[in-house]
């Protein structure tokens, strides 16, 4: 008699049942059961997430997924953000766009972040995708209007455009002109980085008048407070608003005009913007307070007590980013009102000042954390910690998946006993067994890196600067954290050892970097011969590593896995470290 | 530039060996702190480092010697001149984007040069040593690293003196006591004068004034929010009569490099600093001129040669100021050129001829 097989499913019921599997990581997993999964699956994935453009390249993705509808793709190492990325390092995207072109002509969604986007890619874009909905450009370089309005013309289903964060050359402003006046299918639109010159006002209220599923409008600093009015007047569907610049002379036809406005955007939930926001037009806003679940004032320069009188009007609020003139007061007063808050980033408002400008210590994200039961995502810059205050708030809030703590000085002991601040961080990973994302400040010693090997299981994305004493404290990292993913390190007097002790640590990782620390090019050498999957690239613009000691520390390293191999398109003051490295030295 | 490295091309730890020295620990200890203030990144603080030069033996030094090599002053751009005046700084300050990764002018790097050499023996033998305590599979496998490295930060690492970690200046329970009352010294210190800066702690040691510097990457801020606050400081400024933005980026670009670059020019007082870091961000592409990217790295990169190639008159740096027009760098006060600077190009010298009469008119109207 044959022999019924569990897994003689038609291939069809199994495909039926894959599409209920969204997540990449449970893919991935129903993928390596057996052949057959693996091919089914392959074929009807659809969307696919690439954390590192170089860990695999385009042509390798096309070949095992033929038809994919959405990617998402990120370019630069995180500390590109605070320019420890040297110009030119990489993260192009034409060569996906390119392979992309021919191989998924139905491709409808495109994620970038910190990814070099040339206007000829946008080019590319708008021209091989015709059924593109999505493009988000996320912090994301190089690219000008003029392929903005490539994209403007060629793609009639977009649905969503943001450009958060990039950085964009402004050549003209009509680049919203080329929408043509039959496309109304924009439902987000994110143009908050665009700089001056970059908007023609009119052409964007046209566009918002004839889109009626425009649910996300993010304007940039240059739209005038005395526009506002009239262009949510056209969209009072709004969900997400931004405002341009927040400032203007005090008219009451403006101000009447703007309450209204406002009054009248039954749905919104989102706040942000506020550019050099001036209080006199703050309460043109308390309509809608009561149902605001984010508020970004994290451009405003308000003080308090408008401020803080603002932030007590918007209990419903679960996001809120502001500047630190919130003060301790004014987040106490966000700890006993908003009772849902999830998510608190307080940015400082003179970072490189040497005096404190505004009373904003420890004692404000204690309070929060005290009265906001739900807080799990925090990023707060402040001037003054004790290991105190941080052992409160790991106890009151045990569900921290995001913890990053920056103090401006960063060296800075525990005020009040002059100690380093592990105990402090070690309770915050002992305590949030969920902790996800942990950024560390402070006077650290090896200490606290024990305390995160041995607790921080659940530790994914780790961020260090000048901290720790020796070697010892990376090594408890790369041997404890179970499921670190990425580490960025700069600024501290880590080694070889536990680099090399650790080795086969990185390839269960994305990434590694480590600038202005002790690791020596000889490390590097042998790290680049033994560990084939790794690319290990050094970047050193005094010259190249062959003029100098084996022994001499290198500026930049930055570690991945890949599968790919070694790239090609690297700047001249980027070095991969591979086995052929030495063979090529003549 | 030191010469290249014997027995580099085979690759492998057995050739580490081959530049092996005699120095002594001690000697070993020394050269081995002003090594590693040097070469970090490139930017040395000879001055600094002539300042700090400690005789091994004495406890204080090697105290203090270990707290350089901990803290890391090392590569803080504008961890030069502790003398700095604070207001100075903020113009001329080592906020360093690009900046930091160029060696000195010749003059300076000659006056480095001669400790690296030396300093190089001794941290081979270190690194040797260190390799010396397991095999090479060992590296490979995190079990293998109790031998090395035991879990107890308090714990001697077991390794042979001469090893590099003592190189570096770790010790770890002398060091960590000795960095905790350090730690007690600076406190109330930083908490009684001007607040002195992130790298100013090491300033401290050595009773130096705190400077205030920046550092590339610190405070953790994106380049977006950074503009933003300083144009609305700019805004409030003129109100409160405080220094101006914290940074002033343009982009630079050169007639046929393949990408721009960045320049904060509020680190640079006058135009010879602008221009000298610019012929060393740029100089890999002048020399590129002659070479293919692929054997680009394997040349030397000649610090006459590319200041020829810039001195030459092959290429001139011009700047787009705020009415839009591209004039030549250097007509104008530095003050006013920082204000109306948009962005830079360096443009062959062929290109430039019609901006100088044009530059003149402007500064005429000007005044």
């Amino acid at each position: 008699m044959q022999k019924k097989t569990a897994y003689s499913f038609p291939d069809e019921i199994l495909e039926h049942v894959f599409s209920f599997i969204q997540s990449g990581k449970d893919r991935n997993a129903a993928s390596v059961v057996c052949k057959s999964w693996y091919e089914i699956e392959r074929w009807c994935r659809r969307k696919i997430f690439v954390g590192n453009c170089y860990a695999v390249s385009p042509t390798m993705v096309i070949r095992r997924f033929p038809d994919i509808r959405s990617i998402e793709l990120k370019g630069k190492p995180h500390f590109a953000d605070f320019n420890l990325v040297p110009d030119g390092w990489g993260g192009y995207v034409l060569p996906w766009i390119s392979e992309m072109a021919g191989a998924y002509p139905w491709l409808e969604e495109i994620r970038l972040k910190r990814m070099v986007v040339t206007d000829e890619s946008l080019e590319l874009v708008a021209k091989s995708f015709t059924n593109l909905q999505v493009l988000v450009l996320f912090s994301c370089e190089g690219f000008s209007t003029d392929g903005l309005a490539a994209i403007a013309a060629s793609c009639k289903n977009l649905t969503e455009l943001d450009l958060r964060d990039s950085e964009v050359d402004d050549l003209s402003g009509h680049w919203l002109n080329h929408f043509p006046d039959t496309y109304t299918s924009l439902v987000s639109l994110n143009i908050s980085c665009l700089g001056s010159d970059d908007v023609s006002f009119s052409a964007l209220e046209r566009l918002v008048g004839r889109c009626p599923n425009l649910r996300r409008l993010l304007l940039n600093r240059e739209v005038p407070l005395d526009k506002i009015a009239n262009l949510l007047s056209r969209a009072p569907q709004l969900i997400e608003f931004g405002t341009g610049t927040y400032a203007a002379e005090l008219r009451s036809d403006v101000y009447s005009n703007l309450a209204e406005a406002f009054c009248n955007c039954k749905d919104l939930k989102c706040l942000s913007g506020f550019w050099d926001a001036v209080p006199a037009y703050l309460p043109v806003i308390y309509s809608v307070c009561s149902r605001l679940t984010s508020l970004n004032l994290s451009y405003a320069p308000i003080q308090n007590p408008d401020l803080t009188k603002l932030v007590s009007q918007c209990p419903s609020l679960q996001r809120m980013w502001v500047l630190d003139y919130i003060e301790d007061s004014g987040l106490e007063v966000l700890a006993s009102s908003c009772k849902d808050l999830q998510e608190l980033r307080v940015f400082p408002s003179d970072p490189f000042g040497e005096e404190p400008n505004v009373s904003l210590t420890e004692k404000g994200l204690v309070a929060v954390s005290s009265g906001c039961p739900k807080l799990h995502s925090v990023l707060y810059f402040c001037r003054q910690m004790s290991n105190e205050a941080l052992v409160t708030i790991a106890q009151n809030c045990p569900n921290f998946t995001r913890f990053r703590l920056c103090l401006l000085d960063p060296k800075i002991a525990d005020y009040r006993t002059l100690q380093p601040l592990d105990v402090g961080f070690g309770a915050i990973v002992e305590h949030c067994k969920d902790l996800r994302r942990l950024s560390l400040s402070g006077l650290l010693t090896d200490r606290v890196f024990e305390y995160i090997g041995m607790h921080a299981k659940k530790l994914e994305m780790l961020s260090v600067a000048f901290a720790g004493e020796s070697d010892l404290a990376l090594h408890h990292v790369l041997s404890g954290c179970e499921s670190l993913r990425k580490l960025e390190i700069m600024n501290c007097p880590f080694g070889d050892k536990a680099l090399l002790a650790n080795a086969a640590k990185l390839e269960t990782m994305r990434s590694l970097w480590m600038s202005s620390c002790s690791v020596s090019l000889g490390a590097c050498k042998m790290l680049g011969q033994k560990m084939p999957r790794l690319n290990i690239e050094v970047m050193d613009e005094k010259g190249p590593p062959d003029s100098r000691a084996e022994s001499d520390p290198v500026d930049k390293l930055y570690i991945y896995r890949s599968v790919a191999g070694p790239r090609f398109d690297m700047p001249p003051f980027v070095w991969t470290m591979d086995e052929d490295f030495a063979s090529e030295l003549s | 530039m030191s010469p290249p490295l014997l027995g580099v091309e085979e690759g492998g730890q057995n050739n580490v060996t081959l530049l092996g020295s005699s120095g002594s620990m001690d000697s070993v200890c020394q050269n081995n702190a002003e090594l590693k203030e040097r070469n970090y990144m490139g930017l040395s603080d000879c001055s600094s480092i002539d300042s700090s030069v400690v005789t091994p033996g004495s406890d204080e030094s090697n105290v203090s010697l270990n707290l350089k090599a901990t803290e890391l002053r090392l590569g803080l751009p504008g961890s030069q001149s502790p003398e700095r005046n604070p207001e100075l700084c903020l113009l001329s300050s080592a906020q360093l984007d690009e900046k930091p990764l160029f060696p000195l002018h010749p003059s300076s790097d000659g006056h480095c040069f001669p400790s690296q050499k030396t300093v190089v023996s001794g941290n081979k033998r270190g690194f040797s040593d260190a390799m010396d305590g397991f095999s090479e599979g060992n590296f490979l496998s995190n079990s293998k690293v109790d031998v090395m490295l035991t879990p107890r930060p308090s714990s001697n690492l077991g390794l042979k003196s001469g090893s590099m970690l003592e190189n570096l200046g770790v010790q770890p329970a002398k060091a960590k006591e000795v960095t905790n009352q350090k730690v007690v010294k600076d406190s109330p210190h930083a908490a009684n004068e001007t607040r002195p800066n992130h790298n100013a702690s090491a300033n401290n040691n050595s009773g130096a004034p705190a400077s205030k510097a920046q550092v590339v990457g610190w405070p953790p801020i994106r380049s977006f929010r950074k503009n933003s606050l300083a144009t609305s400081s700019k805004n409030t400024d003129e109100v409160d009569g405080k220094a101006g933005p914290d940074a002033l980026f343009v982009k630079v670009s050169m007639d046929g490099a393949p990408y721009l670059r960045k320049v904060d020019l509020k680190n640079y007082s006058k135009y010879q600093d602008l221009s000298s870091a610019l012929e060393k961000m740029f100089s890999c592409f002048t020399i590129g001129q002659c070479a293919s990217h692929g054997t680009l790295g394997r040349e030397l990169l000649s610090e006459s040669k590319l200041k020829d190639l810039l001195h030459g008159s092959e290429y001139v740096l011009t700047y787009e100021d705020k009415d839009g027009d591209w004039m030549l760098v250097g007509d104008v006060p530095w003050e006013m050129f920082t204000d109306t600077c948009k962005r830079l190009r360096i443009m062959k010298s062929s290109d430039a001829i019609g901006l100088a009469p044009r530059a003149v008119e402007k500064c005429r109207n000007r005044n």
